[in-house]
């Protein structure tokens, strides 16, 4: 933070972003007041953004019954573990009426796993099957080829509402509901961006390399799974980290299919724990303490990839 | 090696330019191999996406209350929608919340963009201001709905100190649909700058550097460089923003549900009431087929317009 708030320093060379052209603006070194302005906008505009991250974490270090008399203390209002310690089951339903909790218990362990088990799955499914099709679009050579792909791209303008009734309808005639294989079927096979998005990428691989391979006589799936996927690291990482946050992420669709305890997933089980609290004296701190636990791992997976995920927003919104 | 996930725009490559005209074995197994390694994004495309797409459209026309199979009704469910106060109510309230939700969103991510231009390309700047993106909707919404709630909220407490009454902001039918768009701003402010950033970072440094050597003021030069040079990626970016804006779902429903009085029963809340707490799929998925046309048409109109700002360009 330091050196970026120096509004005369030059950033240093590791932190720009490695084919961002050279910074014109980097000769002009005399402080204008127009920068002093831009550098105020730019600390509020962060402050804004990312205190309510902090507030999240205040409140859930908080005790509910202070809560009320110190709402603009900045600092935990009785600095207290007891919000996380509901959140994990670690006390007694009685001492959680006592703290300003909830009566019914939120088995955040199961719905942890839960969103694991669905995130995962998703994941690895989608970006290994839509590689594999995004091979066929952009390695192989064969009859309608450029129809077929522009058929699936076309998925992306359908609204997810409208194919989530009879969606829903076939889970259910299937007998899913409720089930793993009910949350992530729709998904687990292939998105039309994440096919369009590795194809970009499978399109710039040098065919010399393949070739050579399939001289030696390499089969065309030997070729695929150790020298294109291999040499894509970077965009599969990248693929996989953004399916990761959206499963991670997905309200709609488990709201619908996984509303049983043994398949809910985080963010259902916020969204009830939510309903659940009486709307006199929810338990915030409680809440606050969950929603700061189910956000972390996507906040560690931002922290550990965050420079791979923002130099690709150029990238994938743009399609 | 440098990865194209590090440019600002996609390459644009020609689909025949890809692989050379290739003879003997390369042309002989291609066909069949192909066909092996497209069978399951087929099977998802067909199962998850195509024929629910046609189904959708049965469903629509017929009167089908879950636990009883389909019955044909024409276009009964459409004539009811023509006469649903409700369903006008759920158009008119969402084109608002996507009209407060673009225009703050894209002014303001305009002025982001435009100062991580000028100011710092720091990596940890962006990522910091992209990281609400990435946390769930829900999440988003449970603590905004704590930093605004009447009594315990700090951001009343802030009003109270400026002297200004604190703010039911959820409960006040006036105020809660501009709320969530605000609090989706807030959201999707980072992730929209960004786009914009990289499309600026395309534009050539020279050209602002002859402007300033013939004198234009730094803002002279966003008018007159960076904006219409721009207009491309901005009639992209908000292809993607505004089709995303119709389908607000979840803040709403982790909020008010719709309320207080319908003040937020965007049309994406009502088709899923109507589905799954009426059990009307029939009528549902007429909604639904409505919502696609009009997503449809939003697109089309807006790759028109990307279309025209494409030329700007050359």
């Amino acid at each position: 933070m330091t050196t970026t708030l120096d509004p005369g320093a030059t950033p240093a060379p590791t932190e720009a972003s490695p084919t961002g052209p050279i910074d014109p603006q980097r000769r002009r070194r005399r402080v204008r007041p127009g920068k002093v302005l831009g550098w105020i906008c730019m600390i509020a505009l962060l402050l804004i953004t990312l205190f309510p991250f902090y507030w999240m974490l205040r409140t859930a270090l908080s005790t509910n019954a202070l809560l009320a008399s110190q709402a603009d203390n900045l600092l935990p209002a009785g600095f207290t573990l007891d919000g996380f310690r509901r959140v994990f089951g670690l006390v007694t339903l009685e001492d959680s009426l006592a703290q300003g909790g909830a009566g019914g218990r939120i088995n955040f362990w199961l719905y942890l796993r839960n969103s694991v088990i669905v995130a995962t799955s998703i994941t690895v499914g989608q970006v290994f099957f839509s590689a594999m099709a995004a091979y066929a679009f952009a390695r192989l050579r064969w009859p309608g080829r450029n129809t077929v792909f522009a058929v699936f791209l076309s998925a992306l303008m359908v609204p997810g509402i409208f194919t989530a009734i009879p969606n829903f309808v076939l889970i259910k005639e299937l007998g899913l509901l409720n089930t793993f294989p009910g949350l992530v079927l729709p998904t687990l096979l292939m998105t039309p961006f994440a096919i369009f998005f590795l194809r970009q990428f499978f399109l710039g691989i040098p065919f010399e390399l393949e070739e050579a391979a399939m001289l030696d006589g390499a089969s065309r799936a030997r070729t695929f799974l150790r020298i294109i996927l291999p040499m894509s690291g970077a965009p599969i990482t990248t693929l996989a980290v953004l399916t990761y946050i959206a499963a991670w992420n997905e309200y709609f669709w488990p709201l619908l299919v996984g509303q049983s305890e043994n398949v809910r997933v985080l963010t259902v089980a916020l969204g009830i724990f939510r309903s659940q609290t009486p709307q006199g004296s929810p338990d915030w701190s409680g809440l606050m303490a969950a929603t700061l636990v189910a956000a972390l791992p996507i906040v560690i997976l931002f922290l550990a990839l965050g420079k791979r995920i923002v130099n690709s927003i150029g990238f994938s919104g743009i399609k | 090696m440098a990865t194209p996930v590090l440019t600002g725009r996609p390459r644009r490559p020609e689909p025949t330019s890809a692989p050379p005209r290739r003879r003997g074995v390369w042309r002989r197994t291609d066909l069949r191999t192909a066909m092996i390694f497209l069978i399951p994004a087929t099977v998802g495309f067909v199962v998850f996406y195509l024929l629910p797409t046609i189904r959708g459209v049965y469903f629509s026309f017929t009167d089908y209350p879950v636990l009883a199979p389909p019955t044909w009704v024409g276009l009964d469910n459409y004539e009811r929608l023509v006469n649903d106060p409700l369903f006008w109510n759920a158009l008119v309230v969402t084109l608002y919340y996507v009209a407060i939700n673009i225009i703050v969103q894209t002014v303001l991510a305009i002025g982001v963009a435009v100062l991580m231009q000028r100011l710092t390309r720091s990596i940890l700047v962006r990522g910091a201001i992209l990281l609400p993106y990435f946390i769930a909707n829900v999440i988003v919404a449970l603590v905004w709905f704590f930093m605004l709630d009447v009594q315990l909220g700090v951001v009343n407490v802030l009003l109270e100190r400026f002297g200004m009454d604190p703010q039911a902001f959820f409960g006040n039918p006036a105020l809660a649909l501009p709320t969530i768009a605000l609090i989706n701003v807030w959201r999707h402010l980072g992730y929209t700058a960004l786009l914009l950033f990289a499309g600026m970072q395309m534009i050539s440094p020279q050209l602002y550097e002859a402007a300033a050597l013939d004198g234009a003021s730094p803002w002279r030069q966003f008018r007159s460089i960076t904006m219409p040079l721009l207009r491309p990626v901005l009639a992209l970016v908000l292809v993607v923003t505004v089709t995303g804006s119709f389908q607000i779902f979840d803040t709403v429903a982790v909020t008010t549900g719709g309320g207080p009085i319908n003040a937020t029963r965007v049309i994406y809340l009502y088709i899923y009431d109507l589905a799954f707490e009426q059990l009307d799929f029939g009528y549902a998925s007429a909604l639904s087929v409505v919502l696609f046309l009009i997503l449809l048409v939003v697109a089309l109109v807006q790759l028109r317009l990307l279309r025209a700002g494409e030329s700007d360009e050359a």
